[in-house]
């Protein structure tokens, strides 16, 4: 047996492209699902949920207005960061989720995959959601969409990472910009996910992930005027009518889901897409 | 309590105290050769600690208020037109339209050939019309076309000159020169107030913050003010910290209230605090009020309001609620 001491974790928080620890300084302890102590995570606040959204409002204008195309190419680059940290996505799903090592290895390989299927979307959203309408007289009519601008991600309590990038990815596809708050008691893949971020070519501010207590954070995302679209998927059943209450004060798209988590592992379907876009309709005078 | 008074007559020179000060130009330079030096570690330390207070509730919407009703709301674009300047002059009059009990800003600032169309926007409101003048933000003209600047602006109404500082001259040592300029554009003001821009982005040392705020004092500035916002670094804490020292020393000594105007990078609600909290801490309370402490600023205010409507509806706001400038 070695004598050696392993390195205790103490994790922060991604924020704005940076891992500050929380303004608050709290941090919460992590377990594996037999309850032995994994690392420390730190417990956001909700200065640092208001500091997220500056961020994703800064960071909106760039990743929305870059190309169809090269938002594509940054995605494509995040699965291959994905791809190199294999090994220790899946001892962090198998410690987290509590699955055997092969379990953990599927998840993580349907994870990535995920990730390619909606970077894929990016240039072909606009031909599939878009359209150029017939109207009754001498104009052009086209609707084209738009990503809704920041989206409050509440990621799925359980599902670590396949279930976070189920959620993140579409946000990111569209040319929104996010903020999401981690699954509370399974943090770990996600702080991993934050890391591929910041070293892949996302700018900084584009994802916003904070750790810490969801039923504390939620209400002030829900609440927070500069956020446009409230994911909902992680919100716990007691509050969710709350939540929707709160959206509505502030005119947010809300995307309301079952409570159960679904099979993550399922073939998608474009609706996560479809629920962060606006349509833009532009009538065109023809001729002269 | 010694009798204090807002502005120096015009007319009368400098208070007794420091007659022999001003007498020429040797015993200008003798006089600002003089003041002590300014600790640098110390005043930064000073400014960064006092700017972890933290203010909470009641008091920080009082400091909002505060800090709106000290705000100059400024445009200095050449862009700038007179469409622009009348919007910006609303916006003064009433910052939230949704919220008619907060106050007006102190001044809407303008380049001269905008004052007369921020005067017919703001007559009868209360709201100052401040001018800046003297080859603004540069300061490189001849003195007379610096007093025609000046007789511009203030024939077009404006009730507040801010006047830039000949850089060149004062880092030369020149500062007789300075002192005479600031002197006759004084004059040239007529009732309307002058504020003295040092650009202390330029200035290089506290020291020479010290020495030019004394010299805008001496030469009878109703406010020294930091930078004219062209030049980086603009206002910052320590700076203004040297400068709120200045205008304390000199009330203690003279009896007379001075004005200090931090202008530039002033951006958020939590900056302006920051320098509320100096106000109250190195000048003193009385300062804290819009006759003496301005904040020159244009984006400062939509910050402002939001923290303002975070603060009564509970909830973090965002700038689609208050208006574009």
């Amino acid at each position: 047996m070695s004598d050696r001491i392993s390195v205790a974790k103490t994790y922060k928080l991604y924020l704005g492209g940076a891992f500050p620890r929380s303004e608050s300084g709290r941090t919460y302890p992590v377990a594996d699902a037999k309850g032995k102590f994994l690392a420390n995570a730190a417990q956001a606040s909700r200065k640092d949920l208001r500091e997220a959204v500056v961020a994703a409002r800064g960071a909106f204008k760039k990743w929305s207005g870059a190309t169809a195309y090269n938002r594509g190419q940054v995605l494509y680059r995040v699965a291959e960061v994905l791809e190199g940290r294999r090994e220790q996505f899946i001892a962090e799903v198998a410690a987290s989720e509590g699955v055997a090592a092969k379990r953990a290895q599927a998840l993580v390989d349907t994870a990535i995959d995920r990730w390619v299927w909606y970077a894929g979307w990016t240039d072909k959203l606009a031909t599939v959601l878009g359209a150029a309408n017939p109207v009754a007289g001498p104009y052009f009519s086209f609707s084209v969409p738009e990503p809704t601008g920041v989206v409050g991600v509440l990621a799925p309590q359980r599902s670590s990472l396949l279930g976070l990038v189920s959620v993140l990815a579409p946000v990111l596809a569209t040319g929104s910009t996010a903020v999401v708050v981690g699954s509370q008691d399974r943090p770990l893949p996600a702080i991993t996910l934050s890391e591929v971020l910041a070293t892949s070519d996302v700018p900084g501010g584009v994802v916003n992930l904070l750790t810490g207590h969801t039923a504390e954070l939620a209400p002030w995302l829900a609440s927070h005027a500069d956020v446009n679209a409230l994911d909902l998927t992680g919100a716990h059943a007691e509050q969710r009518k709350g939540l929707e209450e709160a959206a509505a004060g502030t005119v947010k798209r809300v995307l309301r889901t079952p409570l159960e988590e679904p099979d993550w592992a399922e073939r998608p379907d474009i609706g996560r897409l479809r629920a962060v876009l606006e349509t833009k309709t532009v009538w065109h005078p023809t001729g002269v | 309590m010694p009798e204090t008074k807002t502005s120096p007559a015009a007319d009368t020179g400098p208070p007794p105290a420091f007659a022999d000060a001003v007498r020429d130009e040797t015993s200008l330079r003798r006089f600002l050769h003089g003041l002590p030096g300014v600790d640098a570690v110390g005043v930064e330390q000073r400014a960064a600690g006092l700017a972890t207070r933290s203010i909470k509730k009641a008091s920080k919407l009082w400091a909002i208020d505060m800090a709106i009703s000290m705000v100059d709301l400024t445009t200095l674009e050449g862009a700038d037109t007179a469409g622009k300047v009348r919007s910006l002059c609303a916006k003064g009059r009433r910052p939230d339209p949704d919220a008619p009990e907060v106050p007006r800003v102190a001044a809407i600032c303008v380049y001269p050939d905008m004052a007369a169309t921020a005067v017919a926007e703001l007559a009868g409101t209360g709201v100052g019309v401040a001018s800046v003048a003297t080859a603004f933000p540069s300061g490189r003209s001849s003195l007379a076309v610096k007093l025609a600047d000046t007789a511009y602006a203030v024939e077009a109404g404006a009730t507040e000159i801010d006047m830039v500082i000949d850089r060149g001259a004062f880092l030369s040592g020149r500062y007789g020169q300075v002192f005479d300029e600031i002197q006759q554009v004084k004059a040239a003001c007529g009732d309307a107030h002058l504020k003295v821009i040092l650009e202390t982005g330029e200035l290089a040392t506290y020291d020479n913050v010290r020495r030019a705020s004394w010299l805008g004092l001496l030469a009878g500035g109703d406010f020294i003010k930091t930078s004219t916002g062209k030049v980086s670094p603009a206002a910052t804490l320590p700076v203004t910290h040297v400068m709120l020292q200045a205008v304390h020393d000199w009330h203690a000594t003279t009896g007379e209230l001075r004005g200090v105007k931090p202008a530039g990078g002033i951006r958020t609600t939590k900056d302006a605090i920051r320098y509320l909290v100096a106000v109250r801490e190195v000048a003193g309370e009385r300062w804290l009020d819009p006759r003496l402490f301005r904040f020159g600023a244009s984006s400062l205010l939509n910050d402002l309001l939001m923290q303002r409507r975070t603060q009564l509806q509970g909830h973090y706001s965002g700038p689609d609620y208050v208006t574009v400038d």
